[in-house]
Protein backbone atom coordinates (compact mmCIF):
# COMPACT_ATOMS: atom_id res chain seq x y z
CA UNK A 1 0.00 0.00 0.00
CA UNK A 2 1.60 3.42 -0.45
CA UNK A 3 1.81 6.30 1.79
CA UNK A 4 0.88 9.38 -1.17
CA UNK A 5 -3.07 9.44 0.23
CA UNK A 6 -2.53 12.71 1.73
CA UNK A 7 -4.82 13.85 5.43
CA UNK A 8 -8.02 15.80 4.06
CA UNK A 9 -9.57 17.74 6.83
CA UNK A 10 -13.40 17.81 6.18
CA UNK A 11 -15.98 20.07 8.25
CA UNK A 12 -19.31 18.73 8.10
CA UNK A 13 -20.26 17.29 11.59
CA UNK A 14 -19.50 20.51 13.56
CA UNK A 15 -20.80 22.63 10.12
CA UNK A 16 -23.75 24.95 11.68
CA UNK A 17 -27.41 23.25 12.58
CA UNK A 18 -29.45 26.41 11.99
CA UNK A 19 -31.58 25.11 9.23
CA UNK A 20 -32.44 21.74 11.28
CA UNK A 21 -36.24 22.86 11.13
CA UNK A 22 -35.84 22.61 7.70
CA UNK A 23 -34.06 19.27 7.30
CA UNK A 24 -36.45 17.71 9.22
CA UNK A 25 -39.78 19.32 7.92
CA UNK A 26 -38.45 18.03 4.17
CA UNK A 27 -37.33 14.69 4.81
CA UNK A 28 -40.33 13.71 6.39
CA UNK A 29 -42.34 14.41 3.95
CA UNK A 30 -40.20 11.81 1.34
CA UNK A 31 -41.07 8.29 1.25
CA UNK A 32 -39.24 5.95 3.70
CA UNK A 33 -37.95 3.85 1.25
CA UNK A 34 -36.91 6.87 -0.74
CA UNK A 35 -34.65 7.69 2.72
CA UNK A 36 -33.19 4.34 3.06
CA UNK A 37 -32.68 4.19 -0.55
CA UNK A 38 -30.27 7.23 -0.02
CA UNK A 39 -28.67 5.91 3.22
CA UNK A 40 -27.76 2.84 1.40
CA UNK A 41 -26.44 4.43 -1.50
CA UNK A 42 -24.03 6.73 0.65
CA UNK A 43 -22.25 3.96 1.98
CA UNK A 44 -22.06 5.38 5.28
CA UNK A 45 -20.90 2.81 8.01
CA UNK A 46 -22.10 2.85 11.87
CA UNK A 47 -18.99 5.17 13.47
CA UNK A 48 -19.75 3.41 16.65
CA UNK A 49 -16.79 0.79 15.18
CA UNK A 50 -18.78 -2.25 14.20
CA UNK A 51 -19.13 -0.92 10.89
CA UNK A 52 -22.47 -2.06 10.23
CA UNK A 53 -24.33 -0.47 7.40
CA UNK A 54 -26.85 2.05 8.46
CA UNK A 55 -28.84 2.22 5.40
CA UNK A 56 -29.33 -1.63 5.91
CA UNK A 57 -29.86 -1.24 9.70
CA UNK A 58 -32.69 1.37 8.97
CA UNK A 59 -34.56 -0.91 6.26
CA UNK A 60 -34.69 -4.08 8.65
CA UNK A 61 -36.49 -1.89 11.08
CA UNK A 62 -38.68 -0.57 8.74
CA UNK A 63 -39.64 -4.24 7.30
CA UNK A 64 -40.16 -5.67 11.02
CA UNK A 65 -43.99 -5.65 11.25
CA UNK A 66 -44.87 -4.07 14.81
CA UNK A 67 -46.68 -1.45 16.70
CA UNK A 68 -44.35 -0.10 18.64
CA UNK A 69 -40.55 0.37 17.92
CA UNK A 70 -37.55 2.63 19.44
CA UNK A 71 -35.41 4.64 17.36
CA UNK A 72 -31.89 4.74 20.25
CA UNK A 73 -29.14 7.34 20.22
CA UNK A 74 -25.92 5.63 22.01
CA UNK A 75 -24.28 7.88 23.13
CA UNK A 76 -22.34 5.21 25.68
CA UNK A 77 -19.09 7.00 25.12
CA UNK A 78 -16.91 4.70 27.14
CA UNK A 79 -13.87 3.40 25.34
CA UNK A 80 -10.38 4.88 25.50
CA UNK A 81 -9.34 7.09 23.61
CA UNK A 82 -12.76 8.49 22.21
CA UNK A 83 -14.45 11.84 23.44
CA UNK A 84 -16.02 12.97 20.01
CA UNK A 85 -19.90 12.23 21.07
CA UNK A 86 -19.93 14.09 23.89
CA UNK A 87 -18.36 17.16 21.30
CA UNK A 88 -21.04 16.30 19.16
CA UNK A 89 -24.40 16.57 21.54
CA UNK A 90 -22.67 19.77 23.38
CA UNK A 91 -22.30 21.67 19.55
CA UNK A 92 -25.20 20.32 17.03
CA UNK A 93 -27.23 18.16 19.33
CA UNK A 94 -30.31 19.50 16.64
CA UNK A 95 -28.41 17.45 14.24
CA UNK A 96 -28.65 14.12 16.25
CA UNK A 97 -32.59 15.34 16.99
CA UNK A 98 -32.94 15.96 13.55
CA UNK A 99 -31.98 12.32 12.50
CA UNK A 100 -33.66 10.44 15.52
CA UNK A 101 -36.90 11.85 14.35
CA UNK A 102 -36.25 11.05 10.41
CA UNK A 103 -35.17 7.69 11.72
CA UNK A 104 -38.43 7.33 13.22
CA UNK A 105 -40.24 8.67 10.21
CA UNK A 106 -38.69 5.88 8.72
CA UNK A 107 -39.11 3.30 10.55
CA UNK A 108 -42.55 3.84 12.09
CA UNK A 109 -41.61 4.90 15.79
CA UNK A 110 -43.06 7.59 17.68
CA UNK A 111 -40.43 7.31 20.57
CA UNK A 112 -36.28 7.61 20.68
CA UNK A 113 -34.14 7.64 23.86
CA UNK A 114 -30.30 9.22 24.29
CA UNK A 115 -28.58 6.56 26.24
CA UNK A 116 -26.29 8.99 27.86
CA UNK A 117 -23.27 7.55 29.98
CA UNK A 118 -23.41 8.64 33.39
CA UNK A 119 -20.33 10.50 33.25
CA UNK A 120 -21.76 12.91 30.85
CA UNK A 121 -24.60 14.02 33.63
CA UNK A 122 -23.51 17.44 33.41
CA UNK A 123 -24.49 17.60 29.73
CA UNK A 124 -28.45 17.21 30.68
CA UNK A 125 -29.40 20.10 31.32
CA UNK A 126 -28.81 21.84 27.85
CA UNK A 127 -29.75 19.00 26.14
CA UNK A 128 -33.30 19.05 27.50
CA UNK A 129 -33.52 22.40 26.89
CA UNK A 130 -32.44 21.28 23.26
CA UNK A 131 -35.13 18.63 23.76
CA UNK A 132 -38.31 20.77 24.56
CA UNK A 133 -37.55 23.18 21.55
CA UNK A 134 -37.28 20.79 19.14
CA UNK A 135 -40.15 18.71 20.40
CA UNK A 136 -41.78 22.37 19.99
CA UNK A 137 -41.30 22.64 16.58
CA UNK A 138 -42.59 18.57 16.21
CA UNK A 139 -45.76 19.20 17.27
CA UNK A 140 -45.56 22.87 14.75
CA UNK A 141 -45.57 20.67 11.88
CA UNK A 142 -47.73 17.84 13.39
CA UNK A 143 -44.57 14.83 13.89
CA UNK A 144 -45.22 12.59 16.64
CA UNK A 145 -42.31 12.01 17.72
CA UNK A 146 -40.80 12.22 21.39
CA UNK A 147 -37.22 11.84 22.93
CA UNK A 148 -36.00 11.31 26.18
CA UNK A 149 -32.56 11.31 28.20
CA UNK A 150 -31.93 7.95 29.64
CA UNK A 151 -29.43 8.39 32.22
CA UNK A 152 -26.24 5.65 32.35
CA UNK A 153 -24.81 4.50 35.53
CA UNK A 154 -21.28 3.98 35.01
CA UNK A 155 -20.86 0.67 32.96
CA UNK A 156 -18.59 0.36 29.40
CA UNK A 157 -20.62 -2.92 28.35
CA UNK A 158 -23.80 -0.53 28.22
CA UNK A 159 -22.12 0.71 24.82
CA UNK A 160 -22.56 -2.92 23.42
CA UNK A 161 -26.48 -2.68 22.09
CA UNK A 162 -28.35 -5.44 23.44
CA UNK A 163 -26.51 -4.44 27.16
CA UNK A 164 -27.53 -1.30 26.85
CA UNK A 165 -31.29 -2.18 26.30
CA UNK A 166 -30.97 -4.51 29.23
CA UNK A 167 -29.74 -1.30 31.48
CA UNK A 168 -32.50 0.32 29.93
CA UNK A 169 -34.87 -2.43 30.86
CA UNK A 170 -33.65 -1.98 34.65
CA UNK A 171 -31.52 -4.98 34.68
CA UNK A 172 -27.55 -5.53 34.71
CA UNK A 173 -26.11 -4.82 31.30
CA UNK A 174 -25.44 -7.95 30.77
CA UNK A 175 -25.26 -8.76 26.67
CA UNK A 176 -27.67 -11.15 25.17
CA UNK A 177 -27.14 -13.68 22.69
CA UNK A 178 -27.60 -12.51 18.87
CA UNK A 179 -29.74 -13.37 17.20
CA UNK A 180 -32.36 -12.09 17.58
CA UNK A 181 -30.93 -8.50 16.23
CA UNK A 182 -32.54 -5.33 17.64
CA UNK A 183 -33.64 -4.48 13.81
CA UNK A 184 -36.20 -6.84 15.17
CA UNK A 185 -35.85 -7.70 18.95
CA UNK A 186 -34.19 -4.66 20.77
CA UNK A 187 -35.35 -2.74 23.60
CA UNK A 188 -38.64 -4.09 25.68
CA UNK A 189 -38.17 -6.88 22.85
CA UNK A 190 -39.67 -3.91 20.17
CA UNK A 191 -37.84 -3.79 16.45
CA UNK A 192 -35.37 -0.79 17.58
CA UNK A 193 -32.68 0.84 15.56
CA UNK A 194 -29.64 1.91 17.73
CA UNK A 195 -27.17 4.07 16.41
CA UNK A 196 -24.22 5.94 17.39
CA UNK A 197 -24.33 9.59 17.80
CA UNK A 198 -22.03 10.27 15.54
CA UNK A 199 -23.42 7.75 12.75
CA UNK A 200 -26.88 10.04 13.12
CA UNK A 201 -25.02 13.23 12.66
CA UNK A 202 -24.11 12.12 9.61
CA UNK A 203 -27.09 11.09 8.10
CA UNK A 204 -28.21 15.05 8.65
CA UNK A 205 -25.62 15.81 6.58
CA UNK A 206 -26.83 12.73 3.66
CA UNK A 207 -30.40 14.16 4.11
CA UNK A 208 -29.37 17.62 3.77
CA UNK A 209 -26.99 17.45 1.11
CA UNK A 210 -27.75 14.17 -0.80
CA UNK A 211 -25.61 10.72 -0.55
CA UNK A 212 -23.46 12.13 -3.56
CA UNK A 213 -21.38 14.71 -1.45
CA UNK A 214 -20.74 12.05 1.37
CA UNK A 215 -19.97 9.15 -1.16
CA UNK A 216 -17.65 11.18 -2.90
CA UNK A 217 -15.07 11.75 0.21
CA UNK A 218 -13.24 8.72 1.09
CA UNK A 219 -12.07 5.75 -0.20
CA UNK A 220 -13.81 2.33 -1.95
CA UNK A 221 -15.72 0.43 1.29
CA UNK A 222 -14.84 3.92 3.68
CA UNK A 223 -17.34 6.85 2.56
CA UNK A 224 -17.30 10.01 4.22
CA UNK A 225 -15.21 11.25 6.61
CA UNK A 226 -15.04 10.18 10.54
CA UNK A 227 -14.48 12.10 13.32
CA UNK A 228 -11.33 10.89 15.31
CA UNK A 229 -10.04 11.63 19.04
CA UNK A 230 -6.83 12.16 19.17
CA UNK A 231 -4.76 12.08 22.38
CA UNK A 232 -1.78 10.57 24.08
CA UNK A 233 2.26 11.66 23.24
CA UNK A 234 0.53 14.51 20.67
CA UNK A 235 1.70 18.59 20.39
CA UNK A 236 -2.68 18.61 19.58
CA UNK A 237 -4.91 16.31 21.41
CA UNK A 238 -8.21 16.84 20.43
CA UNK A 239 -11.36 16.10 17.98
CA UNK A 240 -10.63 16.17 13.83
CA UNK A 241 -13.00 15.10 10.92
CA UNK A 242 -10.65 13.50 8.31
CA UNK A 243 -11.40 12.03 5.31
CA UNK A 244 -11.55 7.67 5.70
CA UNK A 245 -8.81 5.87 4.09
CA UNK A 246 -5.23 8.08 5.19
CA UNK A 247 -2.70 6.03 6.13
CA UNK A 248 -1.56 5.84 9.43
CA UNK A 249 2.20 6.97 8.46
CA UNK A 250 0.30 10.83 7.21
CA UNK A 251 -1.59 10.86 10.48
CA UNK A 252 1.46 10.21 12.66
CA UNK A 253 3.27 13.16 10.25
CA UNK A 254 0.19 15.26 11.26
CA UNK A 255 -0.34 14.98 14.88
CA UNK A 256 3.20 13.10 16.24
CA UNK A 257 5.27 14.37 18.66
CA UNK A 258 8.48 13.35 16.40
CA UNK A 259 9.32 10.29 18.54
CA UNK A 260 5.74 8.10 17.76
CA UNK A 261 6.87 4.57 18.71
CA UNK A 262 3.27 3.43 18.14
CA UNK A 263 -0.53 4.52 17.57
CA UNK A 264 -3.37 3.32 19.13
CA UNK A 265 -5.96 2.44 16.64
CA UNK A 266 -9.35 1.74 18.21
CA UNK A 267 -8.97 2.69 21.59
CA UNK A 268 -8.53 -0.09 24.36
CA UNK A 269 -10.50 -2.84 22.19
CA UNK A 270 -8.49 -1.55 18.50
CA UNK A 271 -5.47 -2.37 17.64
CA UNK A 272 -1.75 -1.35 18.22
CA UNK A 273 0.39 -0.51 15.34
CA UNK A 274 4.37 -0.37 15.71
CA UNK A 275 6.52 2.34 13.88
CA UNK A 276 7.70 -0.18 11.34
CA UNK A 277 3.93 -0.47 10.32
CA UNK A 278 2.41 3.27 10.19
CA UNK A 279 2.99 2.76 5.98
CA UNK A 280 1.04 -0.19 5.43
CA UNK A 281 -1.75 0.59 7.68
CA UNK A 282 -4.77 2.41 6.38
CA UNK A 283 -7.78 3.74 8.21
CA UNK A 284 -10.79 2.55 7.29
CA UNK A 285 -13.64 -0.58 7.55
CA UNK A 286 -11.30 -2.57 4.99
CA UNK A 287 -7.72 -2.03 5.39
CA UNK A 288 -5.32 -4.47 7.07
CA UNK A 289 -6.72 -2.52 10.64
CA UNK A 290 -10.16 -1.03 10.94
CA UNK A 291 -11.52 1.20 13.00
CA UNK A 292 -13.11 -1.82 15.27
CA UNK A 293 -13.82 -1.04 18.77
CA UNK A 294 -16.87 -2.10 20.94
CA UNK A 295 -18.53 1.15 21.68
CA UNK A 296 -16.89 3.79 20.09
CA UNK A 297 -14.55 4.33 17.00
CA UNK A 298 -12.10 6.51 15.93
CA UNK A 299 -10.12 6.30 19.15
CA UNK A 300 -6.34 7.43 18.27
CA UNK A 301 -3.90 7.36 21.09
CA UNK A 302 -0.35 8.00 20.30
CA UNK A 303 2.90 6.77 22.49
CA UNK A 304 6.26 8.15 22.02
CA UNK A 305 9.95 6.21 22.77
CA UNK A 306 9.45 7.05 26.92
CA UNK A 307 6.18 4.64 27.43
CA UNK A 308 6.54 1.35 28.47
CA UNK A 309 4.20 -0.81 26.64
CA UNK A 310 3.94 -3.04 29.31
CA UNK A 311 2.27 -0.70 31.57
CA UNK A 312 -0.13 0.58 28.71
CA UNK A 313 -1.01 -3.15 28.36
CA UNK A 314 -1.37 -3.42 31.99
CA UNK A 315 -3.65 -0.76 32.18
CA UNK A 316 -5.80 -1.96 29.68
CA UNK A 317 -6.17 -5.19 30.90
CA UNK A 318 -6.88 -3.43 34.21
CA UNK A 319 -9.32 -1.59 32.76
CA UNK A 320 -11.21 -4.90 30.84
CA UNK A 321 -11.33 -6.83 34.29
CA UNK A 322 -13.30 -4.12 35.86
CA UNK A 323 -15.49 -3.83 32.85
CA UNK A 324 -16.33 -7.29 32.04
CA UNK A 325 -20.08 -7.76 33.25
CA UNK A 326 -18.69 -11.28 34.42
CA UNK A 327 -21.34 -13.21 32.33
CA UNK A 328 -19.30 -15.60 30.41
CA UNK A 329 -16.71 -16.97 31.86
CA UNK A 330 -14.05 -16.37 28.93
CA UNK A 331 -14.10 -12.93 29.05
CA UNK A 332 -14.57 -12.98 33.30
CA UNK A 333 -11.69 -15.16 34.02
CA UNK A 334 -9.67 -14.71 30.80
CA UNK A 335 -9.16 -10.89 31.54
CA UNK A 336 -8.34 -11.68 35.34
CA UNK A 337 -5.74 -14.48 33.57
CA UNK A 338 -4.15 -11.89 31.41
CA UNK A 339 -3.63 -9.83 33.58
CA UNK A 340 -2.07 -11.66 36.30
CA UNK A 341 -0.20 -13.77 33.29
CA UNK A 342 1.83 -10.73 31.87
CA UNK A 343 2.32 -9.76 35.56
CA UNK A 344 4.17 -12.96 36.67
CA UNK A 345 5.89 -13.06 33.53
CA UNK A 346 7.40 -9.40 34.49
CA UNK A 347 8.07 -10.41 37.68
CA UNK A 348 10.25 -13.28 36.82
CA UNK A 349 7.55 -15.64 38.25
CA UNK A 350 7.02 -17.51 34.81
CA UNK A 351 9.33 -18.19 31.56
CA UNK A 352 9.00 -16.13 28.25
CA UNK A 353 7.19 -18.67 26.74
CA UNK A 354 4.28 -18.24 28.71
CA UNK A 355 3.56 -15.31 26.72
CA UNK A 356 2.62 -17.39 23.90
CA UNK A 357 0.31 -19.09 26.35
CA UNK A 358 -1.42 -16.42 27.26
CA UNK A 359 -2.08 -15.30 23.57
CA UNK A 360 -3.55 -18.61 22.99
CA UNK A 361 -5.77 -17.59 25.92
CA UNK A 362 -6.52 -14.37 24.33
CA UNK A 363 -7.44 -16.28 21.05
CA UNK A 364 -9.43 -18.28 22.72
CA UNK A 365 -11.48 -15.52 23.67
CA UNK A 366 -11.83 -14.14 20.48
CA UNK A 367 -13.85 -17.43 19.74
CA UNK A 368 -16.23 -17.86 23.08
CA UNK A 369 -16.44 -14.82 24.54
CA UNK A 370 -20.67 -13.95 24.43
CA UNK A 371 -19.91 -10.31 22.94
CA UNK A 372 -17.15 -7.81 21.44
CA UNK A 373 -15.50 -6.81 24.59
CA UNK A 374 -14.53 -10.25 25.48
CA UNK A 375 -13.84 -11.02 21.88
CA UNK A 376 -11.60 -7.90 21.18
CA UNK A 377 -9.22 -7.97 24.69
CA UNK A 378 -7.13 -10.16 22.13
CA UNK A 379 -6.88 -7.32 19.61
CA UNK A 380 -4.38 -4.85 21.84
CA UNK A 381 -3.12 -7.81 23.97
CA UNK A 382 -1.80 -9.82 20.56
CA UNK A 383 -0.55 -7.10 19.08
CA UNK A 384 1.50 -5.35 21.73
CA UNK A 385 2.90 -8.57 22.54
CA UNK A 386 3.30 -9.87 19.35
CA UNK A 387 5.21 -6.15 18.61
CA UNK A 388 6.55 -5.60 22.00
CA UNK A 389 7.63 -8.71 23.75
CA UNK A 390 10.56 -7.46 25.29
CA UNK A 391 8.70 -5.14 26.78
CA UNK A 392 7.08 -7.38 28.65
CA UNK A 393 9.53 -9.85 29.64
CA UNK A 394 12.24 -7.23 31.02
CA UNK B 1 -42.53 7.93 57.48
CA UNK B 2 -38.81 7.68 57.35
CA UNK B 3 -37.38 10.12 55.16
CA UNK B 4 -35.77 7.28 52.34
CA UNK B 5 -38.59 5.53 52.67
CA UNK B 6 -40.72 8.71 51.39
CA UNK B 7 -38.17 9.36 48.84
CA UNK B 8 -38.57 6.20 47.29
CA UNK B 9 -42.45 6.68 46.92
CA UNK B 10 -41.69 9.82 45.28
CA UNK B 11 -39.40 8.63 42.50
CA UNK B 12 -41.83 5.75 41.52
CA UNK B 13 -44.82 8.22 41.67
CA UNK B 14 -42.44 10.29 39.26
CA UNK B 15 -40.92 7.34 37.14
CA UNK B 16 -43.23 4.80 37.36
CA UNK B 17 -43.08 1.15 39.06
CA UNK B 18 -42.50 -1.22 36.55
CA UNK B 19 -38.78 -2.82 36.26
CA UNK B 20 -37.67 -0.75 33.45
CA UNK B 21 -38.34 2.47 35.87
CA UNK B 22 -35.35 0.98 37.84
CA UNK B 23 -32.60 2.33 37.23
CA UNK B 24 -33.76 6.15 37.27
CA UNK B 25 -35.02 4.87 40.85
CA UNK B 26 -31.74 3.66 41.89
CA UNK B 27 -29.72 7.04 40.35
CA UNK B 28 -32.51 9.33 42.00
CA UNK B 29 -31.51 7.46 45.89
CA UNK B 30 -27.73 7.75 44.80
CA UNK B 31 -28.19 12.02 44.35
CA UNK B 32 -29.90 12.84 47.51
CA UNK B 33 -28.42 9.94 49.74
CA UNK B 34 -25.05 9.31 47.96
CA UNK B 35 -25.20 5.44 47.98
CA UNK B 36 -27.27 2.70 48.14
CA UNK B 37 -28.09 0.79 51.79
CA UNK B 38 -29.10 -2.11 51.84
CA UNK B 39 -32.41 -0.82 53.64
CA UNK B 40 -32.91 1.35 50.44
CA UNK B 41 -32.47 -1.80 48.58
CA UNK B 42 -34.97 -3.43 50.05
CA UNK B 43 -38.12 -0.33 50.13
CA UNK B 44 -37.30 -0.13 46.45
CA UNK B 45 -38.21 -3.89 46.29
CA UNK B 46 -41.14 -3.44 48.57
CA UNK B 47 -42.29 -0.58 46.46
CA UNK B 48 -41.64 -1.74 42.83
CA UNK B 49 -42.69 -5.50 44.00
CA UNK B 50 -39.40 -6.84 42.86
CA UNK B 51 -37.11 -9.63 44.72
CA UNK B 52 -34.79 -7.56 46.46
CA UNK B 53 -31.73 -9.86 44.85
CA UNK B 54 -32.61 -8.07 41.73
CA UNK B 55 -32.71 -4.85 43.13
CA UNK B 56 -29.36 -5.71 44.75
CA UNK B 57 -27.99 -7.39 41.20
CA UNK B 58 -29.11 -4.35 39.03
CA UNK B 59 -27.52 -1.89 41.54
CA UNK B 60 -24.30 -3.50 41.99
CA UNK B 61 -23.61 -3.72 38.30
CA UNK B 62 -23.37 0.02 38.06
CA UNK B 63 -20.20 1.30 39.32
CA UNK B 64 -22.07 5.20 39.63
CA UNK B 65 -24.26 3.28 42.13
CA UNK B 66 -21.96 3.02 45.23
CA UNK B 67 -23.71 0.81 47.86
CA UNK B 68 -21.91 2.13 51.06
CA UNK B 69 -21.66 4.87 52.34
CA UNK B 70 -19.57 7.77 50.75
CA UNK B 71 -18.64 11.10 51.32
CA UNK B 72 -21.03 14.69 49.86
CA UNK B 73 -18.53 15.27 47.47
CA UNK B 74 -17.06 12.48 45.56
CA UNK B 75 -14.26 12.56 43.49
CA UNK B 76 -13.55 10.27 40.91
CA UNK B 77 -9.84 10.77 39.47
CA UNK B 78 -9.33 8.94 36.02
CA UNK B 79 -6.77 6.14 36.14
CA UNK B 80 -7.24 5.16 32.57
CA UNK B 81 -4.48 4.88 30.06
CA UNK B 82 -4.02 8.94 28.78
CA UNK B 83 -4.38 10.38 31.96
CA UNK B 84 -2.63 8.02 33.72
CA UNK B 85 0.39 8.90 31.37
CA UNK B 86 -0.34 12.55 32.25
CA UNK B 87 0.07 12.52 35.61
CA UNK B 88 -2.89 10.92 37.38
CA UNK B 89 -0.96 9.18 40.38
CA UNK B 90 0.32 12.81 41.23
CA UNK B 91 -3.34 13.89 41.06
CA UNK B 92 -4.09 11.44 43.75
CA UNK B 93 -1.05 11.84 45.97
CA UNK B 94 -2.01 15.50 45.84
CA UNK B 95 -5.90 14.62 46.87
CA UNK B 96 -4.89 12.27 49.64
CA UNK B 97 -2.03 14.70 51.30
CA UNK B 98 -4.52 17.79 51.52
CA UNK B 99 -7.34 15.18 52.54
CA UNK B 100 -5.42 12.82 54.93
CA UNK B 101 -7.10 9.90 53.36
CA UNK B 102 -5.87 7.37 50.83
CA UNK B 103 -7.98 6.87 47.67
CA UNK B 104 -11.03 4.49 47.99
CA UNK B 105 -11.55 6.31 51.64
CA UNK B 106 -13.81 8.45 53.13
CA UNK B 107 -12.84 11.89 55.18
CA UNK B 108 -13.89 11.25 58.96
CA UNK B 109 -16.18 14.17 58.64
CA UNK B 110 -17.56 12.41 55.93
CA UNK B 111 -17.64 15.70 53.21
CA UNK B 112 -15.29 13.59 50.78
CA UNK B 113 -14.43 10.66 48.99
CA UNK B 114 -11.65 9.98 46.99
CA UNK B 115 -12.31 7.34 44.34
CA UNK B 116 -10.46 6.02 41.01
CA UNK B 117 -12.18 5.21 38.15
CA UNK B 118 -12.26 4.65 34.30
CA UNK B 119 -11.86 6.61 31.40
CA UNK B 120 -13.92 10.04 32.15
CA UNK B 121 -13.78 10.72 28.18
CA UNK B 122 -10.98 13.81 28.53
CA UNK B 123 -8.11 12.02 26.86
CA UNK B 124 -7.32 15.03 25.27
CA UNK B 125 -7.37 17.23 28.61
CA UNK B 126 -5.55 14.65 30.51
CA UNK B 127 -5.71 14.22 33.15
CA UNK B 128 -9.54 14.61 34.24
CA UNK B 129 -11.62 14.14 37.46
CA UNK B 130 -15.23 14.42 38.73
CA UNK B 131 -16.48 15.90 41.81
CA UNK B 132 -19.86 14.40 42.24
CA UNK B 133 -21.14 15.83 38.61
CA UNK B 134 -18.70 18.70 37.97
CA UNK B 135 -15.21 18.12 35.38
CA UNK B 136 -11.89 19.34 35.98
CA UNK B 137 -9.23 18.65 33.57
CA UNK B 138 -5.96 19.33 32.48
CA UNK B 139 -5.06 18.91 36.17
CA UNK B 140 -1.88 20.00 37.83
CA UNK B 141 -1.24 19.25 41.90
CA UNK B 142 -1.22 22.92 42.43
CA UNK B 143 -4.74 23.41 40.36
CA UNK B 144 -6.31 20.17 42.11
CA UNK B 145 -5.07 21.98 45.66
CA UNK B 146 -6.78 25.37 44.39
CA UNK B 147 -9.92 23.64 43.38
CA UNK B 148 -10.45 21.51 46.70
CA UNK B 149 -9.86 24.18 48.43
CA UNK B 150 -12.22 25.87 47.19
CA UNK B 151 -14.95 22.64 48.34
CA UNK B 152 -13.34 22.70 51.62
CA UNK B 153 -14.57 26.40 51.79
CA UNK B 154 -18.02 25.53 50.83
CA UNK B 155 -18.42 22.80 53.54
CA UNK B 156 -16.92 25.38 55.76
CA UNK B 157 -19.90 27.94 54.91
CA UNK B 158 -22.47 25.00 54.78
CA UNK B 159 -21.69 24.09 58.07
CA UNK B 160 -22.25 27.24 59.88
CA UNK B 161 -25.80 27.60 58.44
Amino acid sequence: MTTNYQLKRVDFIFKNENDWEEVLSKNIERPSQELINELISSELKGRGGAGFPTGLKWKLSAEAVDEIKYVICNADEGEPGTFKDREILSRVPFKVLTAMAVCGHVIGAKEGYIYLRGEYFFLQPELNKAISEFEYYCKEINLDFKIKIFMGSGAYICGEETALFESMEGKRGEPRNKPPYPSSYGYMGKPTVINNVETLAHTFTIFKYGAKRFYDLGVQYSRGSKLFSVSGDTPKPGIYELELGMSLADFVDEFGDGDTKAVQVGGASGFLVPRKRFSETAIGFQGKLTGISLPTGGSMMLFNSSRSMFNVLDNYLEFFREESCGQCTPCRVGCQQLLKGIKAVKRGEKNAQYLDKLMRLAETMQYTAKCGLGQSVANSFSSIVENFREEMIY
Amino acid sequence: MNPVTELIKNLADQHGRSRHNLLPILQGVVEQEKYLSEFSMTEIARELDLPAAEVYGTATFYSFLEHKKMGKYIIRVCKTITCSMKGKNQIILAIEDMLKINAGETTPDGNFSLLQTNCLGFCHKAPAMLINNEIYTELTPEKVREILSTYLKKKGESNDN
